[in-house]
C-alpha cells in the first residue's frame, strides 16, 4: 500500500524515534565479563542439551550444547575458558532456566574457531537449514524463533518472495541500521543462502525512511546475481511487524491464524540474515550479537557486539548508568520487557538494552481515566481491532467473548493502543492477561 | 552497578506514551469554546454573562457534590464538566430566569452524566439532556429571545432574568426578538448570510457567531482532539438535503447557506455532536452518525413544529451510536479473504 509517496500499512502510530544518539556510532566489540552465563533456553522451543561437562575447557565458538529436536538450536561458547558449572540462572521472565556458567581465560587472544563450512554452491536446501540450526541461528529481531524452522517450507507450499526486514521500527534501537551499513556483504551472502534454502525467486529488503543512508548503501552494492530490490518504507510503528511488512511491500494480508507461508512469502530479520551470511561460510555459530545500549540513563550509549551470556549487570557497569536510573528493559520501549533482575544474561533475542531515568519513567505514571471513546486506539490498531471494546471486556474478565467475538487472539501486543490512550488504560497489559487465560482455557479443553 | 541499593521498576511495555491525556483534551475544548463564550457576553451583556455563569456554576457544583456524596474524589479537575457547563449555557436564551438555568444545570450533570456512571459512561450529551428537559418544562421561556447588541446591555438586565424561583417570567413587558429560524419558519423572512455568520442576530447565547465557533472547531481538529468526520458529514448532509429542497422551491425551502449558519447547527455540529463519549469510534460510523444528524435537523426545521431541531437530532444520534459502532466494525486484518469465501 502506498500513501503519500512511500509504502506503508494502514493505521499505526508515530512514537518519537530517539535514534539520533546511536545511529551514527559504529559497532564496537564489548569486553568479556569475568563470568558468562549462557542460558540453554534463548529461543522459542525446547532447551538445548549441553555437550560439555563441568570443569571442561572450551574454545570460543565451540559448540557447547546441541539442539533437542527440530524446535531447538545449538549453542556455542562465547569465550575461550572453563565451564564452571551447569546450573539454574535467572531469566527475563523471572523464571529460573538451566544455563552454562563459563569463566573466560584472562589474557586469552580469544580466537574464534571455525567449524565445517556450508558451501553455498553445493549445499542442498536441507543442508543449509541444518547448517543454520547448527549455527544456533534464531530470529535476532527479538522473537528468537529458530530460523531453520521458519524457513522450512511445508509440503505443498512455495515461496515466491523473500522479505528482509530492515525496518527496525522500535524507537531507540539502531542495531539493524548499523548492520546494514557495516555488514552489507554479510547481508547479501545471507540472502544468497536464504534464497537457495527457500527456493524464493526474488528478495525485497524493506528499510524505513529514517535509515535512508542504509537503503542507499545497500542499493549501491546490490549484487547483480541476486534478483531483488531495496524498498524504502514510511516511518511508522509497527512497520517491522511481519504482517505489516507484507501488507506494505507485497499488498498481501496474512490471513488470521495463518502463517506468512500461506501468502507465499517469508520474512527474515536483516541482522539474522547477516549472521547467516557471516557464519555459514566458515561453519561458525552465534556467540555474540549486535546490541544497542541506549536510553537517557546510559552514559556511553552505543552499538556493541556483546558476547551471548554477558550478565546485564556487567553491560550496565561497563557503559555507566545515571544515579537516577529507574527502569531497564531489553529491546525498545514499545515492546521491550523490563529486566526482572540485573543478573539475567544477554541472549540471542536481545536487540537492545534501554535504561530510563526517573523523569522518563514518570511520564508513564499517569492517572487512569475511564475510557472516553475517543477512538484513538481504533485508529492506531494495525490489526483493525477495537481496543476500547476489548479493554472494557477485559475489565470484566470476559475473556472468551474477547477471543470469540472481538478477535483478541489477532492482537500481537505492539502496544500502539496503550501508547495513544489519553485515559492511560493499560490496554495491552490487559490483553496479555486475557490471551494467556484464553490459551490456558483452550489447552485445557 | 554502583548504585546497588537502587530499586528498579518492573512494568509492562509500552514504556513511552504519546502524552495525550483526558484532562488536556478537555481543557483544550474549553479553550476552543472561549471565543464563542466571549462573543456571547459581548452580544448579550449582563444577561449573557449571568446565564453562562449560572450554567457553569450549577454544573460544576453538581458534579462536585455528587462525587463527594458517593464517596469518590471530585472529578471537576478533568475539565469535562466545565465543557458541559459552558455548552449548556451557550445553548440557552440569554435572559432565561436564572433559577431555570440552575435547575437545568443540575439535570445536565445529575441525569445526563452522573446517573450513567460519570465521564465516559453517559449515553447522551449531558448539556443537551439538561436543555431538552428545560425545553419540555418551560417551552415559552426557552423560546423567548432578547435581541443582541441592545443599548445598555452591560448596565441593565432583562426583567425575566431575576424572576422568582418556581414562577414564570411575565411576557408582557419583555423586549423580544425572533430568531432567524423562527423568522423563516413562521413568516418566511430570510436573514442576511453575513449577519448569520458573524452573529448579528438573536438566538441562544453561543449559537449566534458561527465564525468563532468554526474557528474553535478548526483549532481542535488541528490538534487531533476532534473527529473532523462528524462536522463534515453533518454539513454535507445539511447542504445536500436543504440544497435539493431549495432548488425545488426557493420560496418555501431555505437556502443551504441559511441552514448552515442559522440556529444551533454550527455549535451542535462542532462541539456537541463531536463529544467523544457519545459519538461513534469508527470512521465510517462517524460519517453515518453525522449524516443522520444533518438529515434529522433539516427534516425537523422544514416539516416539524419547531423552528430548530439540532438538539433532538444530536440526542437521536447519541442514542444510535452503539449501533453505528456495531454496524461499521472494521474488518480485522487478515479476515477479508475469509469473508469473501463465506
Amino acid at each position: 500500500m502506498r500513501l503519500l509517496g512511500t509504502k506503508t500499512f494502514r493505521h499505526g502510530v508515530h512514537p518519537p524515534e530517539s535514534k539520533d544518539e546511536t545511529n551514527g556510532l559504529p559497532i564496537r566489540q564489548f569486553p568479556f565479563a569475568p563470568l558468562i552465563v549462557i542460558p540453554l533456553v534463548q529461543h522459542m522451543g525446547a532447551p538445548s542439551i549441553p555437550v560439555v561437562t563441568e570443569g571442561q575447557e572450551v574454545s570460543r565458538g565451540e559448540r557447547i550444547a546441541r539442539a533437542d529436536g527440530f524446535m531447538s538450536v545449538s549453542m556455542h561458547a562465547s569465550a575461550s575458558g572453563v565451564v564452571r558449572k551447569i546450573a539454574l540462572a535467572p531469566s527475563i521472565t523471572g523464571r529460573m532456566v538451566p544455563a552454562i556458567y563459563l569463566e573466560p581465560f584472562p589474557g586469552s587472544t580469544q580466537e574464534v574457531i571455525d567449524g565445517t563450512p556450508c558451501p553455498l554452491e553445493t549445499a542442498t536446501p536441507d543442508e543449509i537449514l541444518a547448517a543454520i540450526q547448527e549455527a544456533g541461528v534464531v530470529g535476532l529481531g527479538g522473537a528468537a524463533f529458530p530460523t531453520h524452522a521458519k524457513l522450512k517450507i511445508p509440503e505443498g507450499k512455495f515461496v515466491d518472495t523473500l522479505i528482509i526486514n530492515g525496518v527496525e521500527c522500535e524507537p531507540f534501537l539502531t542495531t539493524d541500521h548499523r548492520v546494514m551499513l557495516e555488514q552489507s556483504d554479510d547481508v547479501f551472502m545471507g540472502i544468497r543462502y536464504l534464497l537457495k534454502a527457500t527456493g524464493a525467486k526474488k528478495v525485497i529488503v524493506g528499510v524505513e525512511e529514517n535509515k535512508a543512508d542504509a537503503a542507499a548503501h545497500l542499493r549501491e552494492r546490490f549484487p547483480s546475481d541476486i534478483d531483488g530490490s531495496v524498498e524504502v518504507l514510511q516511518v511508522k510503528y509497527p512497520q517491522g511487524a511481519e504482517k505489516m511488512l507484507f501488507a506494505a511491500l507485497l499488498g498481501r494480508e496474512v490471513p488470521s491464524g495463518k502463517l506468512p507461508i500461506d501468502v507465499n512469502a517469508l520474512c527474515c530479520n536483516v541482522a539474522t540474515t547477516a549472521e547467516i551470511g557471516r557464519l555459514l561460510p566458515r561453519g561458525r555459530g552465534i556467540q555474540e550479537r549486535v546490541i544497542t545500549v541506549t536510553g537517557p540513563a546510559v552514559e556511553h550509549k552505543g552499538n556493541y557486539r556483546i558476547p551471548i551470556g554477558t550478565p546485564l549487570r556487567f553491560v550496565l557497569d561497563h557503559v555507566g548508568v545515571a544515579e537516577d536510573v529507574n527502569r531497564v528493559f531489553l529491546g525498545g520501549p514499545m515492546m521491550g520487557a523490563t529486566a526482572s533482575s540485573l543478573d539475567i544474561s544477554i541472549t540471542k533475542g536481545t536487540s537492545g538494552v534501554t535504561a530510563f531515568t526517573d523523569s522518563e519513567a514518570e511520564r508513564t505514571h499517569m492517572q487512569v481515566y475511564p475510557c472516553i471513546r475517543c477512538g484513538y486506539c481504533v485508529d492506531a490498531c494495525p490489526m483493525f481491532l477495537n481496543p476500547s471494546m476489548l479493554g472494557k471486556l477485559a475489565a470484566n474478565e470476559e475473556f472468551s467473548i474477547m477471543a470469540d467475538d472481538h478477535a483478541l487472539m489477532d492482537c500481537f501486543e505492539c502496544g500502539s493502543c496503550s501508547f495513544v490512550c489519553p485515559s492511560h488504560i493499560p490496554l495491552v497489559q490487559q490483553f496479555r492477561v486475557a490471551k494467556t487465560a484464553v490459551r490456558k482455557a483452550r489447552s485445557a479443553r | 552497578m554502583k548504585d546497588a541499593g537502587k530499586t528498579l521498576e518492573i512494568r509492562t511495555s509500552p514504556h513511552i506514551l504519546s502524552g495525550s491525556s483526558v484532562d488536556s483534551i478537555m481543557f483544550n475544548v474549553v479553550l476552543a469554546l472561549l471565543p464563542a463564550t466571549a462573543f456571547a457576553v459581548f452580544a448579550f451583556g449582563l444577561a449573557g454573562l449571568l446565564t453562562l455563569s449560572m450554567a457553569l456554576a450549577s454544573c460544576v457544583l453538581t458534579e462536585h457534590v455528587l462525587c463527594r456524596a458517593s464517596g469518590k474524589p471530585s472529578t471537576v479537575g478533568d475539565w469535562s464538566v466545565t465543557i458541559t457547563g459552558l455548552l449548556y449555557g451557550l445553548t440557552l436564551p440569554p435572559g432565561l430566569p436564572l433559577w431555570m438555568v440552575a435547575v437545568g444545570g443540575v439535570i445536565c450533570v445529575a441525569m445526563g452524566k452522573a446517573m450513567f456512571g460519570g465521564l465516559g459512561y453517559n449515553t447522551f450529551n449531558p448539556a443537551l439532556v439538561g436543555r431538552a428537559v428545560l425545553q419540555a418544562a418551560f417551552p415559552v421561556a426557552m423560546t423567548t429571545w432578547i435581541p443582541g447588541f441592545m443599548a445598555g446591555r452591560f448596565s441593565s438586565l432583562p426583567s425575566s432574568t431575576l424572576t422568582w424561583p418556581l414562577t414564570e417570567p411575565s411576557t408582557v413587558d419583555a423586549i423580544t426578538s425572533a430568531t432567524p429560524l423562527s423568522l423563516w419558519k413562521f413568516s418566511h423572512e430570510a436573514t442576511a448570510a453575513a449577519d448569520l455568520a458573524l452573529g448579528f442576530t438573536s438566538g441562544s447565547a453561543g449559537e449566534t457567531s458561527s465564525v468563532l465557533i468554526l474557528l474553535g472547531g478548526i483549532y481542535l481538529i488541528a490538534r487531533n482532539m476532534m473527529n473532523w468526520r462528524i462536522p463534515v458529514a453533518i454539513f454535507a448532509a445539511v447542504v445536500v438535503l436543504s440544497g435539493a429542497l431549495h432548488l425545488v422551491d426557493p420560496a418555501r425551502y431555505a437556502s443551504p447557506l441559511f441552514m448552515l449558519f442559522s440556529g444551533g447547527l454550527m455549535l451542535g455540529a462542532m462541539f456537541m455532536a463531536t463529544d467523544m463519549v457519545g459519538s461513534p469510534m469508527t470512521s465510517r460510523g462517524c460519517y453515518l452518525y453525522g449524516a443522520l444528524i444533518g438529515i434529522v435537523t433539516v427534516v425537523i426545521r422544514t416539516w416539524g413544529g419547531l423552528p430548530e431541531g439540532v438538539m433532538y437530532a444530536i440526542l437521536l444520534g447519541n442514542a444510535l451510536t452503539p449501533h453505528f459502532d456495531r454496524w461499521t466494525r472494521p474488518t480485522v486484518f487478515g479476515t477479508k479473504a475469509k469473508e469473501a469465501a463465506s
